[in-house]
């Protein structure tokens, strides 16, 4: 069927510096200072006196290749044709003409991209897939994501937070992305076992990796109206759906239970204090599409809590370091119960071993 | 796609079936399959595979390349795009299995490759480095596509137990998430003074910066000092957390001895828990051709590679086997900066021991 064209394989990504525009080339490595000018808008100022003003502007990460041409329609009119994403799936703008940012910044807003996500501000949520391409999502991401962001708005395009403050979401605990290590973290959750299918698992999964994968050691072999299976001992089971991973026959969706769980006080930067892991703040919270309002409150409330509270330049990790789990549950409201405490190995390393309290 | 989304919304549920086993011809990943649940009602999207494609480093583009990248997905898919994936890669999202080979022909005419999925080295990414940051104490960009192109048969081909990524900083404010989100986590830093334009530390504070309390006072290691003239660090004592330079960009650069830190293990939580990397060389040059780093990761691979487990990811094999063995089998010195503390536990396997017909005072 195929005329025999020459395949090219294992040529690996463009080299970068294809990409590089002029002034980056020129002045690469050589860079002195930078500052930020206003929100969403920073000056970087090289050996030489080069400047480079770089625009950040929030997308929604899930785009269309008509929103793609738009951002290209903006690079070529006032950026030569050069433009970046950054980690947090900002798209930046740079430019070497200082006069040509408001225009950029008015060509932007024009079509429904805020500009912001600088110094102490909320940038960009970094997310998944959810229900627009993963199988094993306990709840939306796209969705979650825009809902929390429209309210959080105002600190996207300001600078009036303590600290930086980074927001993630992962809708199941494989966390694709940045959950475990964010100021707040939005996570999707299981709440009842797998459904084993035994008529066809024998048929679909491997059973020895199926065993093998559950971290609580759940999963014993069965045979089951005379077909080899798996059975699932309800009790051990914590919902993390490793076992649907591995093996088709095991789903676990279930629209009456999945929802939402918020973590917080995670980071990765070393300024001040160590990187962090997220810890559970709140164990569950319903799916409530479209709009999730009560996970938008409560993000909104540790937000809040947070901002009134911290020291300058305090993440939310090292502010509930300072005053105390006890104190955070009680100024942000959250009940605190039996969930939050650590049952899984080394559990004990996360309890209480002073007098250390305050009342 | 909007219908089935819309359906999901009413239904609480996603609609994907699981899995799908999809590719390109000569490549064990680089594509997720994915099947709607519900083909009947949504047949445009009753097949929907993703396509990773390998980003140029830091994500710097021109417009006639993302141009030429939406021109062909106009032709073979959704037009639907994540720019960009997590691990770094455009995500293509949503196509059918005849479009891929098509897709790809064009992507490599375009001097595009994919990116990795599977037991495979993933995607390297990096931070902005050197192209638009003062602090980068290496080329991020540089190593990143290095270590791309000199690793292109593990990025392809699934010949480990379970995925390895590489993540690239240039200094520790780790912009990239490195330390959470990579099983090797290469962070820049630096082993001489931290450089003081002393003049513009005294601006800084005449124009009302608060020396004692926002640099002084949350410095981790109080190795500074501010007597209202003279800013003095006690380098020797500085732990490289990035706060006081961070604060003053003007006055304070990293300094000029500079290369990165190694850390390994990175993971989610599956299986047994989340992990940051941790410490495995507290310091090296990171210069091309980058020979004493790749000597070690071929080793580490090599070990992991024939001891782990099926979807054993590279921390759950060192915290299976202990940090002190692995090291022993890489031929790495246990040194202190490995930990965050000694153990606390008396549970000591030792090696070494007395007989009874041993000399007094020799041991093996
Ligand atoms: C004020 C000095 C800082 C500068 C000049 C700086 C520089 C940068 C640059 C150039 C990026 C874009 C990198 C990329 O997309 O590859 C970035 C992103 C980021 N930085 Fe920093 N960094 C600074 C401080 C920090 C600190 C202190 C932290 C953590 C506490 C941090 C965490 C991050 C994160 C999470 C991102 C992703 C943000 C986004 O894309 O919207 N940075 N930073
Ligand atoms: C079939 C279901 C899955 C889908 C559709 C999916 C989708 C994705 C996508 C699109 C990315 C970004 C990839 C890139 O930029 O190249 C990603 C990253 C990631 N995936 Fe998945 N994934 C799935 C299963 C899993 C599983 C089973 C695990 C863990 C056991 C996992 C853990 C991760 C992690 C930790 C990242 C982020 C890595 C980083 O921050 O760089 N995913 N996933
Ligand atoms: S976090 Fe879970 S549900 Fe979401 S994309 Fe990753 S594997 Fe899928
Ligand atoms: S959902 Fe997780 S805990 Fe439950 S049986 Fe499956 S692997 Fe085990
Ligand atoms: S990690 Fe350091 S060098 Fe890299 S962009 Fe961030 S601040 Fe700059
Ligand atoms: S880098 Fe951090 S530890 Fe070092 S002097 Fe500055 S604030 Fe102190």
């Amino acid at each position: 069927m195929s005329q025999a064209a020459p395949r090219k394989t294992d040529i690996g990504p463009p080299q970068y510096e294809k990409f590089l525009p002029p002034i980056v080339k020129k002045n690469y490595g050589k860079w002195l200072y930078h500052e930020i000018l206003k929100p969403g808008v920073m000056v970087h100022v090289a050996e030489s006196g080069d400047k480079l003003f770089t625009v950040r502007a929030g997308s929604p990460r899930l785009i269309s290749i008509m929103t793609i041409r738009k951002f290209c329609d903006f690079a070529d009119k006032y950026c030569s044709g050069f433009l970046r994403f950054t980690s947090r799936n900002n798209v930046e703008f740079l430019l070497t003409d200082q006069t040509k940012i408001d225009p950029l910044i008015a060509d932007l807003k024009a079509v429904g991209f805020p500009v912001g996500g600088l110094g102490n501000s909320i940038s960009n949520i970094v997310h998944t897939q959810g229900w627009v391409h993963c199988h094993s999502s306990a709840t939306d991401a796209s969705g979650i994501v825009k809902s929390v962001m429209d309210d959080l708005i105002e600190y996207f395009t300001g600078m009036k937070l303590p600290g930086k403050l980074r927001i993630a979401l992962a809708c199941c605990l494989n966390m694709c992305g940045a959950v475990h290590c964010s100021d707040i973290a939005i996570l999707g959750v299981h709440r009842r076992p797998p459904k084993v299918q035994h008529d066809n698992l024998k048929k679909l999964c491997e059973i020895p990796t199926l065993i093998s994968s559950c971290p609580t050691g759940a999963i014993r072999t069965a045979m089951v109206d005379g077909k080899e299976s798996v059975e699932i001992e309800e009790d051990l089971c914590m919902y993390c759906a490793n076992c649907y991973t591995v093996c088709p026959a095991t789903a676990l969706n279930d629209p009456l239970n999945d929802g939402i769980s918020i973590w917080v006080g995670g980071k990765v930067s070393n300024a001040r204090h160590e990187p962090m892991f997220s810890k559970l703040a709140i164990p569950y919270i319903p799916n409530n599409p479209p709009r999730w309002p009560e996970v938008v409150s409560a993000v909104r409330n540790l937000v809040e809590i947070w901002a009134k509270d911290a020291r300058k330049y305090e993440r939310m990790g090292e502010w509930i370091n300072r005053i105390g789990w006890p104190r955070f549950f009680k100024k942000a409201g959250i009940e605190f119960t039996k969930y939050h405490i650590d049952d899984f190995k080394f559990a004990g390393t996360t309890y209480k071993k002073s007098v250390h309290l305050k009342y | 796609m909007l219908g089935v989304l819309e359906l999901s919304y009413r239904e609480k549920i996603g609609h994907w079936k699981h899995g799908g086993i999809v590719g390109v011809f000569g490549y064990g990943g680089g594509v997720i399959g994915r099947y709607s649940d519900v083909p009947e009602k949504f047949p445009d999207i009753a097949h929907f595979h993703t396509l990773r494609i390998n980003m140029p480093a830091s994500w710097f583009y021109t417009t006639e390349a993302l141009r030429g990248l939406c021109d062909i997905w106009e032709r073979h898919g959704s037009g639907l795009t994540n720019m960009h994936g997590s691990t770094g890669d455009i995500i293509f999202l949503g196509t059918s299995t005849p479009e891929l080979e098509p897709t790809f022909a064009e992507l490599t005419n375009m001097g595009f490759d994919l990116g990795g999925s599977g037991s495979v080295l993933r995607t390297p990414s990096c931070c902005v480095g050197p192209a638009r940051c003062e602090w980068a104490c290496y080329d991020t960009l540089k190593l990143t596509y290095d270590i791309t192109m000199h690793y292109q048969d593990e990025l392809h081909r699934p010949m480990f137990p379970y995925k390895f990524k590489f993540k690239m900083a240039g200094c520790p404010n780790d912009c990239v998430a490195s330390i959470a989100r990579a099983d090797l986590s290469i962070i820049g830093t630096w082993r001489d003074k931290i450089q003081i334009n002393h003049d513009a530390v005294r601006e800084y504070a005449k124009k009302g910066k608060d020396i004692q309390s926002d640099v002084i006072n949350n410095c981790p290691s109080k190795c500074m000092k501010w007597d209202g003239k003279t800013l003095h660090i006690e380098d020797s004592e500085c732990n490289h957390c990035m706060h006081c330079i961070n604060v003053m960009p003007k006055a304070l650069r990293p300094g000029k001895d500079r290369g990165a830190c190694l850390l390994i293990g990175a993971k989610a939580p599956i299986m047994e828990g989340a992990l940051l990397s941790s410490v495995l060389v507290p310091f090296i040059k990171m210069e091309p051709p980058y020979t004493e780093l790749y000597e070690l990761v071929d080793k580490i691979w090599e070990l992991w590679g024939e001891e782990g487990k099926n979807r054993e990811r590279v921390g759950e094999y060192i915290q299976r086997i202990g940090l002190g063995n692995f090291l022993e089998m890489i031929e790495v010195e246990p040194i202190p900066e490995m930990v965050a503390h000694p153990r606390e536990n008396p549970y000591i396997f030792f090696e070494e021991y007395f007989e009874d017909d041993d000399e007094e005072g020799t041991d093996e």
